[in-house]
């Protein structure tokens, strides 16, 4: 990211602005008053979309506090929004709970959760690391397809719709302005995360772990701390997708959607807010596109059209393998190169 | 007793399919250190060449294993050439993703060629039963135990006897060492993955005998991970007992126990691998520690 010249912070408080320059205020702005209006022009399939978007926006800023901030490689990402989206459904449904308490019951359940499946981070690390939350994902999943008692096995959980004053919340409209405050909320949180002590400390053991040791990060705690602090919005996300569906089923948390969200912190931008952002869209949107091409061939070209299914698993597979290969600082880079070069157009420095 | 004999004949042949396919993730991570998701999509590749090459070509089935070997071990090349090796060096998140990526491609190229219903061929081990005393046993998969030591042995072999192997070693101790002696990385690289391809093939013609060709058969590739992680994930001697023990263990609770549980009892012996021993019985002890 280049360096802005011209502005000169006259107060600390400007200094320390999460955006202190005028251009990101504008851009900011804009991007605000696109999110306020697109509700009203875009049709009930989009807005259904921008929902999906949101929700994977919160679990993927958490999924990146943990493995893009941390350095600690989850393959339980499944597994924990299955344990915040059925934690939610079941306070509600069995206790009668409210959804908003149980919406903050989840989050702060599956933090705990997470934390203890943290606790082999304490032992292990990289690809070790990464096979054992592999092994939590496939215990979590074996519960809940098998205790049948509590999660009702493969049969789905039907809760009741959330209401706000009498209005349904998990309408494609209501749940709209629900999932944009949450997404919001999560990434300030986050941006404002790492400008803190422990956010500080979690970017220090991802970099390097003894070298933060030895300058007092305390590693059992900042990596229990990460691990729940990353559960609880993905625990959020979990909670979100039960009160958006008001159905729960065991397919939505499968080491496939561990692997979703991997994916899109990976396309958008390992340790970058605005990157879990672009990746949720890219991911999210991706497969919609693809669906919305091949019924638009379906009478022109069927037998492209029949072949479209698997161009969703294949692409989905280059996609991640490109961005590996030729950019992987994902899409949080790109934008960042667009945005320098615009910064000084039309006068570009041209090395060589 | 009869079903116990049952119970370890069948547990066995699926552990052998398991030692195969967790021998090819266990010479990659050998000699490149590249933890490998894709493995259970090559042993699916090979079930799914083998029927080509028999059902829907015709060959014979001598001539169809060599094929479908040698196809795997093409495509295999491939695969290194153009994905894993400009990859070389990156952090290991990368290396998980780029091989989860051609897990989902290669599972999307099988459904897109050869549709996700699943297909049938005549199966080349004698299918008649076998009495032994008292106990009645497959042949098929009595045969498959035999075949799948002999291509372990071999691999074992490899590693002990040849110019190559001996070169995998090295870099597998000491890469930078491995180079300044003249050994050739990428060559090695190569060879890795070939040998890898080959014996996912080779577990997958078997798997395609026993129980038949449809895309389900690449659910194998999670299996790997127990398997590994018990014998040690540098290891073949560790690959094969992992393989028989994780194997055991599923048909096992299985056939004693029930309520699913198989699907679950390896991954609960993984995490207590991880916690007690992280190296596998057979693993080198350097282990990342924290």
């Amino acid at each position: 990211m280049s360096l802005e010249c011209g502005v000169f912070h006259t107060r600390y408080e400007s200094d320390m602005g999460l955006r202190p320059w005028p251009m990101q205020r504008i851009r900011l702005a804009v991007f605000a008053v696109f999110v306020l209006v697109f509700p009203f022009v875009a049709g009930p399939y989009w807005v259904d979309l921008a929902n999906q978007i949101a929700i994977a926006t919160v679990g993927a800023i958490g999924l990146n506090i943990l493995v893009g901030y941390t350095g600690q490689i989850s393959l339980g990402q499944g597994a924990f929004m299955a344990i915040g989206a059925y934690t939610a459904g079941l306070l509600t449904l069995n206790l009668g709970l409210p959804w908003g308490v149980s919406i903050a019951l989840a989050c702060v359940f599956t933090s705990l959760a997470g934390t203890f499946f943290g606790l082999p981070s304490l032992r292990l690390k990289g690809l070790y690391l990464a096979i054992a939350t592999l092994a939590a994902q496939e215990i979590v999943e074996w519960a809940m397809t098998h205790w049948t008692a509590v999660t009702g096995g493969t049969e789905a959980i039907v809760i009741p719709a959330p209401r706000l004053f009498g209005v349904r919340l998990n309408s494609t409209f209501a749940f709209y302005w629900f999932g944009v405050l949450m997404a919001a909320g999560t990434a300030l949180f986050a941006a404002n995360l790492f400008r803190t002590r422990m956010g500080r400390a979690f970017v220090a053991v991802r970099d390097q772990d003894i070298a933060a040791s030895v300058i007092g990060v305390n590693l059992f705690r900042t990596k229990l701390l990460a691990f729940a602090t990353s559960s609880f919005f993905v625990g959020l996300a979990g909670a979100m997708i039960a009160y958006y569906r008001t159905i729960i089923t065991w397919e939505r948390f499968t080491l496939e959607t561990s692997i979703v969200y991997l994916a899109m912190i990976i396309v958008g931008g390992l340790g970058s807010i605005r990157g879990s952002f672009f990746g949720a869209v890219l991911i999210t949107l991706l497969p919609a596109l693809i669906n919305n091409a091949g019924r638009a061939l379906q009478d022109t070209a069927p037998v492209v059209a029949n072949l479209l299914p698997y161009a969703q698993q294949a692409v989905f597979g280059v996609v991640i393998i490109l961005f590996l290969i030729f950019e992987p600082k994902g899409l949080s880079k790109l934008w960042g190169n667009v945005k320098d070069y615009f910064h000084v157009w039309p006068f570009a420095y041209r090395r060589g | 007793m009869d079903v116990f004999l049952q119970l370890t004949v069948s547990g066995l042949s699926t552990g052998m399919v398991y030692a195969l396919a967790a021998a090819g993730f266990v010479v990659i991570y050998k000699a490149s250190d590249v933890i490998n998701f894709s493995q259970g999509d090559l042993l699916l590749f090979g079930t799914y060449l083998i029927f080509f090459a028999v059902a829907q070509t015709g060959l014979p089935w001598s001539l169809g294993v060599v094929v479908t070997v040698l196809l795997a071990v093409a495509l295999a090349l491939v695969i290194e050439r153009l994905v894993l090796r400009p990859l070389i060096g990156e952090p290991i998140i990368s290396m998980i993703m780029v091989t989860i990526g051609l897990s989902s491609i290669l599972r999307a190229a099988v459904n897109a060629i050869w549709g996700p219903a699943p297909r049938s061929f005549e199966s080349f081990l004698p299918a008649g039963d076998v009495a032994l005393g008292p106990v009645i046993l497959s042949s098929g998969r009595l045969l498959s135990i035999p075949i799948a030591l002999a291509v372990l042995a071999a691999l074992w072999l490899f590693f002990r006897h040849t110019r190559d192997g001996i070169a995998m070693r090295a870099i597998a101790d000491d890469q930078q060492a491995a180079l300044s002696m003249g050994i050739s990385i990428p060559r090695v690289f190569g060879i890795a993955w070939g040998l890898a391809a080959a014996s996912a093939a080779i577990g997958g013609i078997m798997l395609g005998n026993i129980v038949g060709v449809s895309p389900n058969v690449a659910s194998i590739g999670l299996r790997v991970f127990p398997v590994v992680i018990l014998g040690g994930l540098d290891s073949i001697r560790g690959a094969v007992i992992g393989g028989a023990v994780i194997g055991l263990l599923e048909v096992y609770t299985g056939g004693y126990v029930g309520h699913g549980l198989s699907l679950v009892v390896p991954y609960v012996v993984l995490v207590l691998v991880l916690m007690v021993r992280p190296y596998g019985l057979f693993g080198k002890e350097i282990i990342e520690r924290v």
